[in-house]
């Protein structure tokens, strides 16, 4: 565990050096919230029918939507991307680790770190000036970071499906494509799934994608009580095992027909 | 006791090809063609605890794809391998903590990480004790002269620099087997000399088994006792420097110095091949004329000041070696 453990930390320190991109980072997306939010405002204006969430939960949505961009598995790392077309990820196979597990933590790290970075300050500039709410009461502040950390593995497990992938493609730009579009529109990034119509809202409860940031973003608001947080977060790790274990299968056999590239 | 067996390799790499051309990329979409590259086609070694082995061949023999199958990356079609009694791919992780490899055009530290730290990554991914991590990290720095680098990000350095570090970071670790993958690939001259005087220690002092793998005929003249030639993935020849260079060619040369500039070699059993200012290079065939009998006559005719005999430079010899075979 040890070894694992000390691959986060490297990672974590690593990415905790890019100062300058967080920096960077944060105000390219207060300036997207900003559109964001009077999108929503100017439709809300707009419109008398009524609403499945408040405009007031919607801008909250969006400043927590904006803070922890940065976990969403939709972009193959580029340093994994590189090492696979380098051929540096030779390296990788002569640690003494399990190479699924090592993934992983590269992984979490990878997402935690940055993430952090941007969200601390995020929080602080959108509950002060730009409208986000405190979570709904306690019971919802514990049920979001239970479902936030259940986001965290699933996120994982997803984006090393993604990183297996380039095995085969090697550039895995095409399956990256793809994934944008999945993750963003399904998990609820771009707009809240219960704006979806109530013929999709069965499939949408299905898809591993709500655990991402419809199911811990409502928890945070209040919107779905904390006290459904056990199916919710079942549901979060039932599909993380799953991609865990497809994962390890699809890793077994690529590594099985490995091509090094680059001689 | 043989420490690493390797019979009748096997590995096919199969590319698909893509057509030149707009169209071709689009009928590339459609149809795929494929082409089979056999990397290995029956290799076949032996090697025992403590040899220095070269590994040569040109671009594309199979040498990189032996060290990856040697250290458990890459799984072979077929063949037998055995080093340290496992089976490196199916018992990979075990396989891996006895082994260290260097990946010349590549890097194994971690780019943005100040060096010292590679090296702690490196001590708890392989759960080396605190105590043997700092004899051994200790001894490498040392032995490499790194003390000035530690604090310094990888990205930072020169690749002499780099190499230096990438050394002791696959070591760390104390493996009895060290796999070199043209370590001193894009070197200078001094960094090259670093680089070989610290595997001849590393092999004759600690008794780590090496095998290089490497362009750079000096390298291999300087530390192989055995030489190990690979094209289109067989073995062409296997055994010492001397044992190649006599199976490629007999022919050894004669450099005279004379007195006098103006004279010329004339001898029935000599070839001159090149001629500047007093010195005269001869080419001639030990079987047909002994070098005592040739040298003798020679300093029987002319004034000589100075001679020697060699054979041709290694790099010739392989590359005849490579026509010869059609690589």
């Amino acid at each position: 565990m040890k070894a694992y453990a000390a691959v986060i930390g490297a990672r974590f320190r690593m990415m905790l050096q890019y100062r300058a991109a967080a920096l960077a980072g944060l105000g390219t997306q207060v300036f997207w919230g900003l559109i964001r939010m009077m999108f929503f405002t100017a439709f809300y204006n707009s419109t008398t029918a009524p609403q499945p969430m408040s405009l007031t939960d919607v801008i909250t949505y969006i400043w927590l939507g904006q803070a922890l961009l940065g976990m969403l598995p939709w972009i193959i790392d580029r340093e994994m991307r590189e090492m696979i077309r380098s051929g540096a990820v030779a390296y990788e196979l002569v640690r003494p680790l399990d190479l699924y597990a090592f993934w992983f933590c590269r992984d979490l790290a990878r997402r935690t770190a940055p993430t952090l970075l941007r969200a601390v300050p995020m929080f602080v500039i959108a509950g002060l000036f730009l409208g986000l709410q405190p979570p709904a009461s306690w019971a919802s502040a514990g049920a979001w970071a239970l479902a936030t950390l259940g986001a965290l593995l699933l996120g994982a497990s997803i984006a090393n499906l993604l990183n297996t992938s380039m095995l085969w493609t090697v550039s895995g730009q095409g399956i990256s494509t793809l994934m944008v579009a999945a993750v963003a529109i399904f998990s609820g990034m771009y707009v809240p799934l219960p704006f979806f119509p109530d013929w999709a809202q069965t499939v949408l409860n299905i898809m591993p994608f709500r655990g991402l940031v419809d199911v811990p973003f409502r928890l945070y608001m209040g919107h779905i009580s904390p006290s459904e947080i056990i199916p919710l977060f079942a549901h979060q790790l039932a599909w993380t095992l799953f991609l865990i274990v497809l994962g390890r299968l699809l890793l077994a056999l690529g590594t099985r027909r490995l091509v090094i590239q680059g001689g | 006791m043989h420490q690493i067996i390797v019979e009748n390799l096997v590995k096919t790499f199969h590319i698909v090809e893509r057509r030149p051309g707009v169209w071709g990329a689009v009928r590339s979409v459609i149809h795929r063609r494929h082409r089979t590259a056999n990397a290995l086609n029956g290799i076949s070694f032996a090697i025992q605890p403590g040899e220095l082995v070269g590994y040569i061949g040109p671009n594309g023999a199979g040498k990189s794809t032996t060290v990856k199958v040697l250290s458990g990356i890459l799984v072979p079609d077929s063949g037998r391998c055995e080093i340290l009694g496992r089976v490196p791919w199916k018992e990979r992780i075990a396989h891996v903590r006895d082994i260290g490899v260097v990946f010349g055009q590549r890097t194994q530290l971690w780019w943005d990480l100040p060096v010292i730290e590679s090296f702690d990554l490196l001590r708890d991914i392989y759960r080396i004790p605190q105590s043997d991590y700092i004899r051994s990290r200790d001894e490498l720095i040392a032995l490499l002269g790194l003390d000035a680098l530690l604090d310094i990000p990888v990205r930072q350095l020169s690749l002499g620099q780099r190499m230096g570090c990438d050394l002791a970071a696959a070591l760390l670790h104390s493996p009895p087997l060290l796999f070199l993958d043209e370590p001193t690939i894009g070197l200078d001259a001094v960094s090259k000399l670093g680089v070989r005087d610290f595997v001849r220690r590393l092999n004759g002092e600690r008794g780590v088994t090496v095998i290089l793998t490497t362009h750079d005929m000096d390298d291999i003249e300087a530390l192989c006792s055995r030489v190990m030639v690979i094209g289109q993935g067989r073995i062409l020849s296997d055994g010492t420097l001397r044992d190649l260079t006599d199976r490629v060619t007999r022919e050894r040369r004669l450099t005279v110095d004379l007195v006098d500039g103006t004279e010329t070699v004339h001898d029935p059993d000599v070839e001159v091949i090149r001629r500047d200012g007093h010195r005269i290079h001869l080419s001639f065939d030990p079987e047909r004329i002994s070098a005592a009998a040739l040298i003798g006559r020679i300093a029987a005719r002319h004034a000589v000041r100075d001679l020697y005999v060699e054979s041709p430079p290694i790099e010739e010899i392989i590359a005849r070696m490579y026509e010869q075979e059609k690589l």
